[in-house]
């Protein structure tokens, strides 16, 4: 018996926003008389960063700096509907609509300081750093909060932006299937080496390298924090966890984790990754969802590896030592009859 | 494609709230305090298939500290439900409470509100269900055998209808059987997927607070805060903009906080008492009765030439759905458009069922419909690989998706770089390609 080793990797594709279409996202913006801007969704954060992603794509759009936008989300009262925050949606859909809410506050802003600088709209550029000035002419400047008073106490103007952003939906023909169904895909490359011991079936993943290709990325550290995370769950799945061990019986029936397991930072290999950025069209400055799909690579790419390691053919998850150690019987039987 | 220059966007800004969630500072549903709050717990089903005989909730009532006792009857909407109803999807077929029958172990009968989680928990274990049992089903492919108990009318054969009467979610695209006997190869195979829980760190949980204007709020961790209200509404036939609904920070998601299980009775325990109601699912709740990832069963044939070109793929699948539809119908759609995964393959059938059984009902999870689809595709191109001794980056190099190709959901393709991604990665495992393969493009099928 033995401790033996595999290679393994896949190829996959996901789609970004809800599957056909129809799933909407608004978004409001004001400035506030201080002149820091508000970006009112109704968006949920899971923890993955939302607020920083809409931040920065409002700063980016507004101008200004980040630091002057605040993100409020999750309130039925204030927050203008958005669908939810599933299906790889978030960054493309509440990007979007944040795109377009911050273009129109932009225009009211750059309207107001074009009054100051008796200056044209058109003829005036931000700076990103909290100025406003007339293109080439760096000292004819106002700044964003000397703009913010001029609109609330001297001209009487709201600095706001409404943005709505809509995948029309596309119902799948019944027959055929035909439809369009995402707004664009990214891809992923994930190369797994694991290590099997014939002995008790247990499996250990030593390397996860992958290759994302998610579009323009809004914010390079929360996409890696997404990969990482797809990784450790991708081992969860392919080696540990299910509801229904005995499946398709219900029992045994798994209530803690104690008995539902799942990797600890014990079975976390070395991830490493490299993100291609090849814009979308459709989303926000080029960017694709990434939530999803980090999951998807890592699983079958372990199989696989698995598979390669054993030169066994196991085609189901999880692959628990009890699945690894019938499939080397069952190759065990085949070679002696 | 040029984008012009970006100044925030792209940049590592650090994530606004990870000092905050690192230090136990960010503010979840649960942190809300009320005076006076109540707490819900729920008398579930014993068995995974039965007619409910009688239903007895006097020693419920009867147990210190329980305030509220709620059964189907006090439900003033609806009494049974779906998710998607408002978009079409249906019939409506989960009940709110159970009424005639059970159709899982786990399944809400009573819901039982005590001034403590622990008055409540022990009410709840106080309501007696007198069960006639029913034979179950727990397999996809039993379920859809026409031997199998019928788990309710309206889905004969335990199946999903599509429209115009589509016992599946399809894709027809060329002529799959001219495919394969104009292959050089078959190769088959079937695969099989576990249900899995989301597992987040904060189970499902919301908190309904009456506010004296005669609306209420409800502080809950949903995925969506409209869709969870406007369902709410709708269960109870209550003016939507009597509820306002209020979330923050979710503690995981994943797929799993989408399913307005707690939010709809919280809402009406609350209306009933006048008093914050909070529902929280326990870990046992979250693993054995909170949707679960749907188990897949698939079946992959694919019809393959000699130089490698899949020219047939055909695809049959199962999800089990469990004992209702909640998004199952949209999870089969998504998995069929997805086929045949990142390549372009001339011939392509694929037909997608959602399958009831007396399993704990499945819904959305992280790459709902997908996750399946990919495990399978890919250990499938392995096994091709292995069929037509080819290397298998070199098989999906030459089989991926290029821009301007029809895909099988007759949708053209575009910005799409499956096959750098596959060359990068491959640079990165260190495996040496032919120079053709290093040549090839996304933007050029020719190119090699």
């Amino acid at each position: 018996m033995a401790k033996v080793r595999g290679t393994g990797f896949a190829a996959v594709n996901y789609p970004t926003g809800m599957h056909l279409g129809g799933d909407p996202t608004q978004s409001l913006i004001h400035m506030t008389p201080a002149g820091d801007f508000v970006v009112t969704m109704a968006s949920v954060d899971l923890g993955q960063g939302l607020r920083t992603v809409l931040a920065q794509i409002a700063a980016e759009t507004l101008g200004v700096p980040y630091e002057s936008i605040v993100v409020e989300t999750a309130d039925t009262d204030t927050g203008p509907h958005c669908t939810g925050t599933f299906a790889s949606r978030t960054t493309h859909r509440a990007g979007n609509a944040v795109v377009m809410a911050a273009q129109e506050a932009r225009k009211a802003m750059l309207e107001v300081a074009g009054e100051l600088l008796e200056a044209s709209p058109e003829d005036l550029e931000t700076d990103g750093d909290g100025n406003i000035h007339i293109k080439g002419v760096a000292e004819r400047s106002v700044s964003v909060g000397e703009v913010a008073g001029a609109a609330h106490f001297g001209y009487g103007k709201t600095i706001a932006g409404r943005g709505a952003y809509l995948k029309p939906p596309s119902p799948m023909d019944p027959e055929t299937g035909e439809c369009d169904p995402d707004s664009t895909q990214a891809h992923a490359c994930t190369i797994v080496e694991v290590e099997v011991d014939t002995e008790t079936g247990m499996v250990e993943v030593l390397d996860m390298k992958s290759v994302y290709e998610v579009g323009q990325q809004v914010n390079p550290d929360l996409v890696k924090g997404q990969i990482v995370g797809g990784s450790w769950m991708g081992i969860g799945h392919a080696l540990y966890e299910t509801t229904a061990p005995g499946y398709p019986a219900i029992d045994p029936a798994p209530v803690d984790f104690q008995n539902y397991l799942q990797p600890g930072a014990s079975e976390m290999p070395e991830v490493t990754c490299e993100v291609l950025e090849y814009p979308a069209e459709s989303g926000p400055y080029g960017g694709k969802g990434v939530g999803e799909m980090v999951t998807n690579g890592p699983i079958p790419a372990i199989v696989n590896a698995i598979n390669n390691a054993l030169d066994v053919r196991i085609t189901q998850i999880p692959v628990t030592p009890e699945v690894i150690l019938r499939a080397l019987d069952e190759k065990r039987a085949q070679a002696g009859g | 494609m040029s984008m012009k220059e970006l100044g925030v966007v792209g940049r590592n800004v650090g994530q606004r709230d990870l000092e905050s969630h690192a230090r136990g500072q960010t503010t979840y549903y649960e942190d809300v305090h009320y005076p006076r709050m109540l707490h819900l717990k729920m008398h579930r089903s014993a068995e995974p298939h039965a007619n409910i005989v009688r239903v007895d909730t006097s020693a419920a009532e009867a147990s210190p500290g329980v305030v509220c006792v709620l059964t189907h009857e006090d439900l003033p909407g609806k009494k049974v439900w779906n998710g998607l109803a408002a978009v079409g999807v249906g019939p409506e077929d989960e009940p709110i409470l159970a009424f005639d029958k059970v159709r899982w172990r786990g399944e809400p009968i009573v819901a039982v509100i005590g001034e403590s989680a622990e008055a409540a928990r022990a009410g709840a274990a106080k309501v007696e269900v007198e069960y006639d049992p029913l034979p179950g089903v727990f397999d996809v492919e039993e379920a859809m055998s026409g031997e199998a108990p019928a788990l309710t009318a309206h889905w004969p054969n335990n199946h999903y209808i599509y429209p115009d009467d589509h016992a599946a979610a399809q894709i027809r695209f060329g002529d799959v059987e001219q495919g394969f006997a104009e292959a050089d190869h078959i190769v088959e195979d079937k695969y099989q997927t576990s249900p899995i829980e989301q597992a987040p760190m904060e189970t499902n949980g919301c908190i309904a607070k009456p506010g004296g204007d005669g609306r209420i709020t409800v502080h809950t961790n949903t995925q969506a805060v409209h869709f969870a209200r406007d369902n709410t509404a709708a269960i109870l036939g209550l003016a939507p903009g009597k509820l306002r609904f209020l979330g923050g920070t979710v503690g995981g998601g994943f797929g799993g906080k989408v399913d307005v299980a707690v939010e709809p009775i919280s809402v009406l325990a609350a209306m009933r008492t006048g008093r914050p109601v909070k529902f929280k699912y326990t870990r046992e709740e979250e693993m054995q009765v909170s949707s679960t990832r749907s188990a897949w069963r698939l079946f992959i044939k694919d019809g393959v030439m000699n130089d490698g070109r899949i020219v047939a793929r055909k695809i049959t699948s199962y999800q089990d759905s469990g004992a209702y539809l909640r998004f199952s119908s949209y999870g089969s759609m998504k998995h069929a458009g997805h086929m045949p995964g990142p390549y372009t393959i001339p011939n392509v059938w694929v037909d997608a069922r959602v399958v009831f059984t007396n399993r704990p009902p499945s819904s959305a999870m992280r790459g709902f419909g997908v996750m399946a689809a990919s495990f399978a595709i890919e250990l499938q191109m392995d096994k091709v690989a292995k069929t037509i001794g080819m290397d298998p980056w070199q098989l999906r190099l030459l089989n991926a998706y290029r821009n301007g190709d029809m895909r099988a959901h007759r949708k053209v393709n575009e910005d799409a770089a499956m096959v750098e991604t596959i060359q990068a990665a491959a640079r990165l495992a260190g495996h040496d390609l032919p120079a053709d393969y290093q040549a090839m493009t996304s933007w050029d099928r020719k190119a090699s």
